[in-house]
């Protein structure tokens, strides 16, 4: 997926517009590019104004970023968590970006790396950290490969390393591949897997601030929370904040897929319309109706189109509305769809990617998935819909981590807002929305699985 | 102190505590399969969520630090149904096969499902299925009843110090299984059954024998080692069936060593090298079953017979260092009442040379549990994770949080512990190694020495362990089952009580044997100047009493023991077991009980007195040894032998029942050091393989085929090996008689030396556990 739009943009400014296909057809990535458009001026501003570290913990505080990987925890007070004087401390970039429906973070190390490795090396020099390493998903081995020739770069002109442009202070920066399982992304599992280990969720408390990477202090940020923060530092917290909306600051990445014209990356301030997006995008494919929208990636409750037509994109406004903005990826699904259907292939993912340590969910993921398979394929029995409720609100809450309750919460609103399509399926052992309708909406099934509908 | 309330009871807890911590302490039961108090807390099994006030979710006790003033309830509404919650999705999965299963009746999950489990299984679906895994001869698996609560996981990376499980898979679909089809090969893995909550892992040889319910539990002590692990014994129709820990924070705390565990298959061994249910006199060169009395009444006669026409001296007796207190005061008292003060039980030493020269007994020189509380420590000549498995758990967690052990020894084994610093030696360079310590703590402290140190230098490593001892708060030097053997033994020893008197530490031996330190007060060694088991054995006797040992295999030269008891006019044998060198041998052989089939009691290496009652009747014909040895003191109408029970017999030895031993004492009178290498060629190294150490333990085939009990090879080092023009696992000819070994290399024996197993049949002919030994090409 590739850029395409952006309102008032502070991320992709000065993007090159990338072919979807071609990576190695790019420019505007290279070191030299990224300075050209005001790149590593937001850190030498820090050592040429000579902020201290709460200064710039200030700054990324007044801007109200929050955090941009799903849970929308503020910045700035995640890295004023970090002890100080601790002599040992990392910084991690989570670029283990495996939610289906995201691809974000995938755009910004393949057209803007260099920002994140700015914004690394500025939040390194706000919590003191001395070293810092970026997870990147297994499955994107190019980008990995791109991000190693900018850390070169990086480490060339002196970015990297001891003795930072004169300052005194040194760090250096490593990439980190990932085998591709969707539980690395999980801050705690990212730094298990780091430290060589299978990447199972760690306990918390204690948070990473206090036991971390190696058992040390660390700051664990996503890569487009990262790549926000040179802004913030050129511009002023207050500037960005102002991009958006209060406790919403900034602008934000949002990955549209589904059954829209024009999917992809788009970039607009926090609280813009849900209608102007879908406008952005060129609304729905084939002039269909909006049937229904996940507004945050795969994990996060889906909403019916009615809905999700009237909220803003912000935390806020999602959350009221029953969802969250989580990572930013809209999943947009017209009236081709089949809920069962679709919330079957969402369950299979849980259960494929649930890591197998705790309970609930190593056993309740394997359940529902099961459940809503027999539902689908026609084994349904009346009561298994108060079952699949039940199962599901049984591993909210339970768990060690949130994968839990992110394979929990689907499940739970499609039962909800979609109830009698689940019932249809399980009185009449078929879908609601006939095969034919399926079968035109979905390039997908046409292209891949010629016929497959249920 | 914090405090907090749990189900309206009110409790002080000390800073640091989890909530189920605070909760056991309180004796509120909380349910949980994963939390285990001597393993690292994993949180994964959820079956501990309990409710805590203002905490929007459910916590996990086992994770859940106490803060002030918290409220816990464990039986709430919200607690209760969180917690069956969790027990229906580990029921969805488990196979609920109890009929069929081992742990059925003992199984944690069966237990709490009574309570939390629902009546009837709402999962309609298909059942996961996970293959069975190898795990070596000791742990049957049924891995589909497991619930990955990853308690042996845990216990293998933090008790057993190699991580030899783990968690393969994601989801549904992990699998608790070994690295590559690996077998585990720890010698404490059998405890992994006991922490498997679930009859994932149950035990190999136990399979299938008998339901827990049938059978009989009694308390005992453990035969093998020093520490002397405090063990139940269950029984079924007079048979041991399994052998368990029996929960001793002072010894042996939850854990067994595997040879503690499975020795107990030796107890049901038959044939010829079983157990012995007859009595058995050879008449004209044939082997007759006779009864008691005339078995008795033989072996009266032959050893009053030698003694009259012979003279006293002529007879020697060998008695075994895990025979019990009791049969060790009879066996004494029976000879010295002949006359005789050839007596010993200390049979794999070498240097006798501080006899006479002690002032109290040999012993740890200090408790058991205050090798934990050391933060350095010093361990001297001994294969530590083989010969005390326990002892090296309890150091593996000591440097765990920071204590600095360091190691001089003759090979560098891994001992699985973090080690501040390890130094190898040839056997006979190791009193000067030890001196090198001495001579750098010296130093450090300002002392003088004696002459003899003038020329001993300090080695990097030897003056980073001085630094380290100097630099602690409570140091401790343990001399193990080597220095203990050792030639030098003495030297050893006087260098040990030296830096132990220069750094105002504790310094004492890991004992050999279940009755190591028990020996000495029975009074089973020479007490007036009497042959030791080293001149027994070099200067043969006409008679001899054997009690318990198979000296060919346990005596430091069993080759020397084999011909000089040969070449005696008779061997009288009390054994429970059988063996082809004693059939050819011995011209008596007694069948006495086993640890299980007899009263008795052993004084572990810290001096504690554990007495123990018989678990089973005994065997066959069997009798108790103690009763054996009274009845022989009636029948040479000595007098004092008219004990009717066991008690009796420790009570005179020890003045009464105390916890303690009296008199231990680990100083010696001042000597000459013999600092001087005293080996030339390639020297042997002789370690005692866990599982050959003693006759019991040797009859137990499930150990026998375990990784440890691998028949002897001949380790070398890489250097050694291209001297002599060997590659690794080529036949080699070994010392003066040629024995056929199989070359191996180990880069952890110091150059030029050899590193034989002893007490193996395949070895015996090599003779000494130390001295020179020609290696060539086969």
């Amino acid at each position: 997926m590739a850029i395409l739009e952006a309102i008032n943009p502070a991320l992709t400014a000065g993007w090159h517009q990338p072919d979807a296909w071609h990576m190695d057809r790019d420019s505007g990535w290279r070191l030299k590019d990224y300075e050209a458009r005001g790149g590593y001026q937001a850190l030498k501003k820090v050592f040429t104004d000579k902020l201290s570290q709460d200064q710039v913990i200030a700054e990324v505080k007044a801007s109200v970023l929050r955090g941009r990987g799903g849970a929308g925890f503020p910045t700035g007070l995640k890295w004023s968590f970090m002890p100080k004087g601790a002599p040992e401390k990392y910084i991690v970039c989570n670029t283990d970006e495996g939610e289906p429906g995201t691809f974000k973070d995938r755009d910004l190390m393949r057209l803007d790396p260099h920002a994140v490795i700015e914004g690394m090396i500025i939040a390194a020099f706000a919590v003191g950290a001395v070293r810092g390493y970026n997870y990147i998903h297994g499955e994107i081995y190019e980008l990995y490969q791109r991000f190693e020739e900018a850390l070169a770069e990086a480490r060339a002109a002196g970015y990297l390393g001891n003795n930072i442009l004169g300052s005194g202070f040194d760090f250096d920066l490593f990439a980190h591949q990932g085998y591709g399982a969707y539980i690395c992304g999980e801050e705690s599992a990212l730094l298990e897997s780091i430290e060589g280990k299978k990447g199972q969720p760690r306990f918390k408390p204690p948070f990473p601030a206090q036991v971390g990477l190696y058992g040390k202090p660390t700051t664990i940020n996503n890569t487009e929370t990262f790549a926000s923060i040179p802004y913030i530092l050129r511009q002023g917290g207050q500037a960005f904040l102002d991009l958006g909306k209060a406790n919403n600051g900034g602008t934000k990445l949002f990955s549209v897929s589904g059954h829209v014209n024009k999917p992809g990356n788009y970039e607009v301030p926090m609280g813009t319309p849900f209608a102007k997006l879908l406008e952005m995008c060129g609304g729905m494919r084939g002039g269909r109706k909006l049937k229904a929208v996940i507004p945050g990636g795969s994990s996060a409750p889906v909403l019916p189109g009615h809905i999700m037509m009237d909220c803003t994109l912000d935390y806020d406004s999602i959350a009221k509305a029953g969802s969250m903005l989580g990572s930013g990826a809209v999943i947009v699904m017209d009236e081709t769809v089949c809920m069962v259907k679709s919330l079957e292939r969402l369950s299979w993912f849980y259960y494929e990617e649930s890591c197998g340590q705790c309970t609930p969910c190593r056993e309740g993921t394997g359940w529902l998935y099961k459940l809503i398979h027999r539902i689908e394929h026609g084994q349904g029995r009346p009561e298994d819909l108060d079952l699949l409720d039940d199962v599901a609100k049984k591993i909210m809450g339970r768990t060690i981590c949130a994968l839990g309750d992110a394979a929990a919460l689907p499940v739970i609103s499609f039962v909800k807002h979609f109830r009698s399509e689940f019932e249809y399926h399980i009185e009449h052992k078929q879908c609601l929305v006939p095969p034919d309708v399926q079968k035109a909406g979905s390039t997908f099934h046409t292209r891949l699985m010629a016929g497959a509908t249920c | 102190m914090l405090e907090l309330e749990i189900d309206g009871k009110s409790l002080q807890v000390p800073e640091g505590s989890t909530v189920i911590e605070a909760a056991h302490a309180a004796g509120i039961y909380i349910p949980h399969f994963c939390y285990h108090k001597k393993l690292s807390i994993a949180a994964n099994c959820r079956m501990c969520l309990v409710q805590v006030e203002k905490a929007p979710k459910p916590m996990p006790a086992c994770a859940t630090p106490v803060a002030n003033g918290m409220k816990v309830f464990t039986h709430s509404e919200l607690a209760v149904k969180a917690q069956k919650d969790v027990m229906e999705f580990l029921l969805i999965n488990h196979p609920l096969d109890c009929p069929i299963c081992d742990q059925g009746g003992e199984c944690q999950l069966q237990d709490l499902a009574v309570g939390y489990g629902g009546t009837a299984a709402r999962f309609q679906e298909e059942k996961r299925v996970v293959t069975n895994k190898n795990l070596g001869s000791l742990v049957a698996t049924d891995m589909t009843r497991c619930i990955n609560c990853t308690r042996c996981v845990r216990f293998t990376q933090e008790i057993a110090g190699l991580m030899e499980l783990g968690q393969a898979f994601r989801g549904d679909r992990a699998e608790i299984m070994t690295f590559v089809e690996r077998t585990i090969d720890s010698e404490i893995s059998g405890n992994i059954i006991d922490l498997c909550p679930v009859g994932a892992l149950t035990s190999k040889p136990f399979r299938f024998a008998a339901r827990t319910w049938e059978l009989s539990r009694r308390k005992s002590v453990s035969p093998h080692d020093a520490l002397g692990s405090n063990l139940v014994v269950q029984v079924l129709h007079n048979q041991v069936k399994r052998v368990l820990p029996l929960e001793n924070e002072a010894i042996n705390e939850c854990w067994l060593s595997d040879k503690e565990r499975f020795s107990y298959e030796g107890l049901n061994s038959q044939g010829d090298n079983g157990r012995l249910v007859k009595p058995m006199v050879k008449q004209g060169g044939a082997w007759k079953e006779v009864d008691w009395n005339v078995a008795l009444d033989y072996a009266a006669h032959a050893l009053r017979d030698v003694a009259k026409n012979q003279g006293a001296d002529a007879l020697g007796a060998l008695v075994s260092p895990h025979a019990t207190l009791e049969e060790m005061a009879l066996a004494g008292k029976l000879l010295r009442g002949l006359g005789s003060d050839n007596i010993d039980f200390r049979l794999r030493q070498s240097d006798f040379s501080l006899d006479g020269q002690r002032n109290g007994t040999p012993w740890l020189g200090m408790k058991i549990a205050d090798i934990s509380a050391l933060d350095r420590v010093l361990v001297v000549g001994s294969f530590l994770r083989k010969d005390h498995p326990l002892i090296a758990q309890r150091l593996r967690q000591s440097a765990k949080k920071g204590a600095q052990i360091s190691v001089l020894h003759a090979t560098a084994d891994d001992l699985y512990i973090k080690l501040f610093a390890q130094a190898i030696a040839a056997p006979a360079q190791l009193p000067a190694l030890l001196a090198e310590v001495v001579k750098a703590v010296a130093h450090a402290k300002n002392a003088t020495l004696g002459a003899e140190f003038e020329k001993v230098g300090s080695g990097e490593t030897a003056q980073k362990i001085a630094a380290s001892l100097v630099a602690g708060q409570s140091a401790g030097i343990l001399l193990g089952n080597l220095a203990q053997q050792h030639p030098q033994a003495a030297t050893l020893q006087r260098l040990a009580q030296q830096l132990a008197n220069l750094l105002g530490a504790k310094f004492g031996f890991i004992g050999e044997a279940a009755n190591s330190v028990g020996g000495h007060v029975a009074k089973a060694c020479p007490q007036q100047g009497g042959r030791n088991a080293a001149r027994l054995v070099a200067e043969p006797r006409k008679a001899y009493l054997v009690l318990g040992a198979e000296p060919e295999l346990d005596c430091a030269d069993g080759a020397a023991a084999l011909a000089a008891l040969k070449q005696a006019a008779s061997v009288i044998v009390l054994s429970p077991f059988k063996s082809a060198a004693a059939l050819e041998y011995a011209d008596c052989l007694l069948p006495v009980s086993p640890f299980t089939e007899t009263s008795g009691t052993f004084v572990n290496t810290e001096g504690r007195v554990q007495s123990f009652y018989a678990a089973a009747q005994p065997l066959g014909e069997t009798r108790p040894a103690w009763k054996v040895l009274r009845v022989l003191g009636n029948l040479l109408e000595q007098a004092g032998f008219d004990y009717e029970t066991s008690e009796q017999v420790r009570d005179d030895v020890l003045g009464g029942k105390p916890e303690f031993v009296a008199g231990l004492d680990n100083a010696v009178k001042a000597g000459a050091l013999d600092l001087a290498a005293s080996c030339s060629g390639i020297q042997r190294i002789a370690d005692v393989p866990i599982h050959f150490a003693d006759p019991l333990a040797r009859r137990a085939p499930s150990l026998q085929a375990t990784k440890d009990a691998a028949a002897p090879t001949a380790r070398m080092n890489p250097a050694l090996l291209a001297k002599l023009g060997i590659g690794d696992g080529q036949s080699v000819k070994v010392g003066a008689g040629g024995t056929a070994l199989i070359a191996q290399l180990d880069a952890g024996v110091p150059e030029d030396c050899v590193r034989i197993a002893a007490a193996h049949a395949a070895t015996v002919a090599l003779g000494p556990l130390f001295g020179s030994l020609k290696v060539e090409r086969a």
